[in-house]
C-alpha cells in the first residue's frame, strides 16, 4: 500500500477539490449507513458524475491497493456501505441520469444513482413501472438495490431486484470494465447478471443498469382483515395461498405496530385488532373481479373480527399508509431500535411468532412485528435505549437468536436487507466452511487484493463499528420510515 | 466426434458418487436427459456422467410454493406431481416429453412461452447444491422464496452449460396455475406488423400467459384465469389489437402451447439454437436468417428466437456477431455451444478459474 498522502493526491489529479472530501466535516455524513450503530471514518470521498470518473477512481485504489465502498445513499439496514478505515468512499448519487426509456421493449437503462422511484416516475406516461418496492425507495438508488439484491412488498408475484435486472455494465475491483446480460428478458451462457445482483459491493462498482419495466396493473382489490390472535392472520394467508390464489402483496402487523401507526398516520385500523392483514390483487379488471370475490370469501372464513374492503383508491391508501409508516411509528415508542429480516417457511409464520414473543417476554425486551406474510419474511423489530450500557449488546443477542430460529424453522437469515457487518456472524450457521470457502474463491477471482468494500458479508472480515444512538437522520426528518 | 475418444460414462445414484466420480475421474461432463445434446456432445476426452440415476422430489409443500428435487429428476415427474396440487413451474420448461430433467434445464437456461409473464427458469430457481470442479459439496441459495444471504449460485448456474459444476439437487419456486386459459391466434399481415402490435400490448395492462410470434406475421396470445371471464378479455384483446382472431377455449387449447416449444428440427443435419432478441432486433436477424434458408420461431414476448440452422455452425457464428447477438446451440451436429457476441467472457472466465480450477468440466 502507498501512503495515503500519495494516493489523495493522484486522486486530486482526477476529481476537483469540492469532488474529493477528506476533511473532518466533508466525511461527517459519509461515516454511517441505516444501521446507525455502526460507523468508520473513511480516508476521503469522491463524488464522480461520470463513469469514466468512477472507473479512474477504482483503478487509482488498485494501484495503491487502498481499499473502497461504492455507495448509493447509504440506507443500508445492515451496515453494508459503512466506510472502511483508511478506504475510499465512492459516492454515486450523481450519477443519477436515466440514460434511455424504450417502452415498447419495455426496458429503462440508468447509472446506478438514479433513485428508485425516478425509474417509475419517468415509466409512469406510458403506463409502465418498476416493480421492486423497498419502502426507502424515494431515496435508495438502484445501484443500492443491485448491492443487496433489494425487495419490497411485492415480491411473491415479481421477485425481487435480481428478477427486473436485465443487463449491467461494472467495473471489476481491478479496474477491467465488463458488459453482462443485455436487452432481452433472455441470456445464453452462466448467467452472470445473476450473480452480480446482491453482491454487496464485493464485486467492485456499477455503472449502468439496464431494467425490465412492468405495465401498469389495470386495477388493485384490497382488502383489511383484523383478527384476534396473529396466528389466525397467518393461517389465512396460507389459506389464501392453498386456495391457488397469487396475490401481488400480503402484509401483516401485530398489535404493538398497529398501536404505533394508529398513533402517528392515524390510519383508523380497527381498534383491539391483535393483528392485521392486508391482501391485495391487481391485474385485468376481469380477472381480478372473479379472484377478489373468492378471496373475500376466503377471508371471512378465517376468523376475522372485522374485514374491510377499500372502496376507492384512497382507502386503498389508507390501508397502506398504516403498513408503510409502522416502523417509523414503532420508532416512536423507542429511541432506538434493530429491525431484523429473517425469513421463515410461510407455514412456519405462527411458531416464529410465538417464539419471537416468548423470547420478548423472557428478556424483557419489546418486539413489534410487520411482515411480508406472503414470502415469510419477518421483519421484528427490536426497541432499545442505547443509553442504557449493555442495551444494545442484549437487542443484538436477541437478534441473532432470531435469526438462529429462522435457521432452524428452514428459512434464511437475511430477505432482503443482505448481510453486510450485522449478520456476517450468521454467515457460519446458514453456510457450511465448504460453501463459504467457494464463495470467498468466486471473491478473490474478482478482486484477489480484497478491496471492493473489505470486511463485509464474509465472517471473518474485521470488524469496525463505534456504537451510536438515535434514528436515522433522514428518519427522524420523517423523510424515510425502517420497513 | 467418435466415441471412442470417450471414457466410459459414469451413473453415479447418490449425491455421494456424483462426488466421488469428480474426485476420481480426470475430465467429467454432467449429461441429464440427452434432450440438449449439444452442451455434451462436443466434448472430446469428458466421460459423461449420467445423472438420471440422480432422480425424486424430496420435499414439497404445495403451502410454501416450493420443492426440492435431485438434479436428474425428469420434468414430467414434477409436473405430474405439481399438478395434482393445482401448481407448476410457470416459465413452461420445454423438452419436458423428451425426458428433459430439471438439472438440464437449468444448465441451459431454456424456458418456453410462460415465460413471459412472471420470468423464466432464472427467476424460479431458489436454492441448489452442486459439486465443484474441485469435488466440493456446495449449497447457495436456499429453500424459501425470498433469502438475500451469501452469493446467488443458483442464478449463476442458469445457463452454465455443466462447465462450472454438477447440479445434484435443485430447490424452485412454483405458483398455483391458472384455472383456465384461452388463446387467441391472430394473423397480422406481416412481421413487422406483428412487432408492432407486441410493442403495443407491452404498454397494455392485459396479463398475457403466452405470447408467441411466427415469421409470418402470426401471434398467439393466452389468458388465464376463470373460464367465465375469456370473452370480455378477447373482446378487448382483439379491440386492442385491431384484429379478430380465432378462439381455443376448452380441452384442446393447450395443443399449441404444448407443443410449441422446441423447434422441430432434423438434429442429424441442422442446429437448434436458442438467440436472445428483442424486438429492435429481430427484423434485421430475421431477413438474414431467412436469406440462409434457416427456420425460425419466436418466444417469450419475442424475447428468444429459436432458429433451425442448417449450414456450418461457424456461418451462424458470424451471422449472430454481425447482428450483434448470441446464440446457444441445443441440438445437432456436434460444435462448442455459444456462438456470436456473448457479453461478459472476462467476468466469466475468472468464475470458470474459481469453481472448477483444474478443468475438471469442459470449457466454455
Ligand atoms: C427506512 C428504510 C426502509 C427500508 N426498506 C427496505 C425494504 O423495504 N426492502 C429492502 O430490501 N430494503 C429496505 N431498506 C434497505 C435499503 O434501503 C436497501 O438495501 C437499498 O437497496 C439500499 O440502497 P442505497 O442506495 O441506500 O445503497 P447503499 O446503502 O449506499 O449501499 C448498499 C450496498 O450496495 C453497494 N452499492 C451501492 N451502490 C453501488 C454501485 N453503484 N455499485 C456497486 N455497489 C453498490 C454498497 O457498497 C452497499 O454494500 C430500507 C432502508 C431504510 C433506511
Amino acid at each position: 500500500m502507498s501512503s495515503p498522502s500519495t494516493f489523495l493526491a493522484a486522486l486530486a489529479r482526477v476529481f476537483p477539490a469540492n469532488r474529493l472530501l477528506d476533511s473532518e466535516a466533508g466525511l461527517a455524513p459519509f461515516e454511517s449507513d441505516g444501521l446507525t450503530a455502526f460507523s468508520t471514518k473513511p480516508l476521503a470521498v469522491v463524488i464522480p458524475e461520470t463513469r469514466d470518473e468512477v472507473i479512474a477512481a477504482v483503478r487509482l485504489c488498485h494501484a495503491h491497493a487502498i481499499p473502497f465502498v461504492a455507495r448509493g445513499s447509504g440506507t443500508s439496514l445492515s451496515g453494508g456501505s459503512v466506510p472502511i478505515a483508511g478506504g475510499l468512499v465512492i459516492a454515486l448519487n450523481r450519477l443519477n441520469r436515466i440514460l434511455r426509456l424504450d417502452p415498447a421493449q419495455r426496458i429503462a437503462v440508468v447509472e446506478p444513482g438514479t433513485i428508485n422511484t425516478a425509474v417509475s416516475r419517468a415509466a409512469a406516461r406510458h403506463r409502465l413501472y418498476y416493480a421492486p418496492d423497498p419502502s426507502s425507495q424515494q431515496i435508495c438508488t438502484i445501484g443500492g438495490n443491485v448491492g443487496f439484491n433489494a425487495g419490497g412488498a411485492h415480491c411473491l408475484k415479481y421477485g425481487m431486484t435480481s428478477n427486473h435486472v436485465l443487463g449491467l455494465t461494472v467495473v471489476l475491483p481491478d479496474g477491467e470494465v465488463v458488459e453482462m446480460g443485455g436487452e432481452s428478458l433472455e441470456n445464453v451462457g452462466p448467467d452472470l447478471t445473476g450473480l452480480y445482483v446482491g453482491h454487496e459491493g464485493l464485486f467492485g462498482v456499477v455503472l449502468e443498469i439496464t431494467l425490465r419495466l412492468l405495465p401498469m396493473p389495470e386495477c388493485y382489490r384490497t382488502l383489511l382483515a383484523a383478527y384476534d390472535r396473529v396466528e389466525d392472520a397467518g393461517e389465512a394467508v396460507a389459506r389464501v395461498v392453498a386456495a391457488g390464489l397469487l396475490p401481488g402483496a400480503m402484509e401483516i402487523m401485530d398489535r404493538l405496530a398497529i398501536e404505533a401507526a394508529e398513533a402517528a398516520v392515524h390510519c383508523g385500523y380497527p381498534a383491539d385488532a391483535n393483528a392485521i392483514l392486508i391482501v391485495e390483487l391487481e391485474g385485468e379488471q376481469r380477472g381480478v373481479a372473479a379472484d377478489f370475490e373468492r378471496l373475500k370469501e376466503l377471508i371471512n372464513a378465517s376468523g376475522a373480527r372485522e374485514v374491510r374492503v377499500a372502496r376507492d383508491n384512497d382507502e386503498r391508501l389508507l390501508f397502506w399508509k398504516g403498513r408503510k409508516s409502522a416502523f417509523s411509528a414503532v420508532g416512536r415508542l423507542s429511541p432506538d431500535f434493530l429491525v431484523q429480516d429473517g425469513v421463515v417457511p410461510r407455514g412456519k409464520l405462527g411458531v416464529a411468532l410465538r417464539e419471537i414473543e416468548a423470547l420478548s417476554r423472557e428478556r424483557g425486551i419489546r418486539v413489534a412485528n410487520v411482515f411480508h406474510a406472503g414470502d415469510g419474511n419477518l421483519h421484528p423489530l427490536i426497541l432499545y435505549n442505547g443509553r442504557e450500557p449493555g442495551a444494545l449488546e442484549r437487542a443484538e443477542a436477541m437478534a441473532g437468536d432470531i435469526l438462529r430460529l429462522c435457521l432452524r424453522l428452514g428459512g434464511s437469515i437475511t430477505g432482503e436487507h443482505g448481510v453486510g457487518l450485522e449478520k456476517r456472524t450468521y454467515m457460519t450457521d446458514m453456510f457450511t466452511p465448504v460453501d463459504l470457502e467457494v464463495m470467498h474463491r468466486i471473491h478473490r477471482a474478482l478482486d484477489p487484493l480484497e478491496l471492493s468494500n473489505r470486511g463485509k458479508m464474509f465472517p471473518d472480515g474485521a470488524a469496525p463499528a463505534l456504537h451510536r444512538h438515535g434514528a436515522h437522520p433522514l428518519e427522524r426528518a420523517g423523510i424515510i420510515s425502517r420497513e | 466426434m467418435n466415441p471412442a475418444d470417450s471414457p466410459p460414462a459414469l451413473e453415479p445414484r447418490t449425491v455421494e458418487e456424483v462426488v466421488e466420480a469428480v474426485r476420481s475421474c480426470p475430465q467429467v461432463v454432467p449429461v441429464g436427459g440427452g434432450t440438449k445434446s449439444a452442451a455434451t456432445t462436443g466434448v472430446a476426452g469428458f466421460a459423461p456422467l449420467r445423472l438420471g440415476g440422480l432422480a425424486g422430489i424430496l420435499e414439497y409443500d404445495p403451502a410454501e410454493y416450493t420443492f426440492t428435487a435431485l438434479a436428474g429428476t425428469p420434468l414430467r415427474a414434477v409436473a405430474a406431481e405439481l399438478a395434482r396440487h393445482g401448481q407448476y413451474l410457470p416459465f413452461d420448461p420445454p423438452f419436458g416429453a423428451a425426458g428433459a430433467t430439471l438439472g438440464g434445464t437449468v444448465a441451459t437456461g431454456v424456458s418456453g412461452p410462460g415465460r413471459q409473464r412472471y420470468g423464466g427458469v432464472r427467476d424460479f430457481i431458489l436454492g441448489l447444491r452442486f459439486v465443484s470442479g474441485l469435488g466440493e459439496l456446495v449449497r447457495g441459495g436456499g429453500k424459501v422464496v425470498k433469502n438475500a444471504a451469501g452469493f446467488d449460485l443458483p442464478k449463476l448456474m442458469v445457463g452454465s452449460l455443466g462447465r462450472l459444476g454438477v447440479m445434484v439437487e435443485l430447490t424452485f419456486k412454483v405458483f398455483p396455475e391458472p384455472r383456465a386459459y384461452a388463446t387467441l391466434r391472430a394473423d397480422l399481415p406481416s412481421l413487422d406488423a406483428a412487432l408492432i402490435a407486441i410493442g403495443r400490448l407491452n404498454g397494455s395492462p392485459f396479463d398475457l400467459e403466452g405470447l408467441e410470434l411466427d415469421p409470418a406475421g402470426t401471434l398467439w396470445l393466452r389468458l388465464g384465469g376463470a373460464a367465465g371471464t375469456f370473452d370480455d378479455r378477447l373482446d378487448q384483446l382483439e379491440r386492442h389489437l385491431g384484429a379478430s382472431g380465432q378462439r381455443f377455449t376448452g380441452e384442446g387449447e393447450g395443443a399449441f402451447w404444448s407443443g410449441r416449444v422446441p423447434l422441430a428440427t432434423d438434429a442429424s443435419r441442422d442446429l437448434l439454437v436458442k438467440v436472445p432478441v428483442t424486438l429492435a432486433a429481430i427484423p434485421g436477424l430475421d431477413a438474414a436468417l431467412a436469406a440462409a434458408g434457416a427456420t425460425r420461431q419466436y418466444g417469450a414476448g419475442a424475447h428468444v428466437a429459436w432458429v433451425g440452422w442448417p449450414r456450418p455452425a461457424e456461418e451462424l457464428d458470424r451471422l449472430l456477431q454481425t447482428h450483434g447477438l448470441a446464440g446457444m446451440v441445443l441440438t445437432g451436429p456436434a460444435v462448442q455451444p455459444l456462438l456470436g457476441r456473448v457479453r461478459g467472457e472476462g467476468f466469466r472466465r475468472r468464475i470458470k478459474a474459481a469453481l472448477d480450477p483444474a478443468g475438471r468440466f469442459p470449457s466454455f
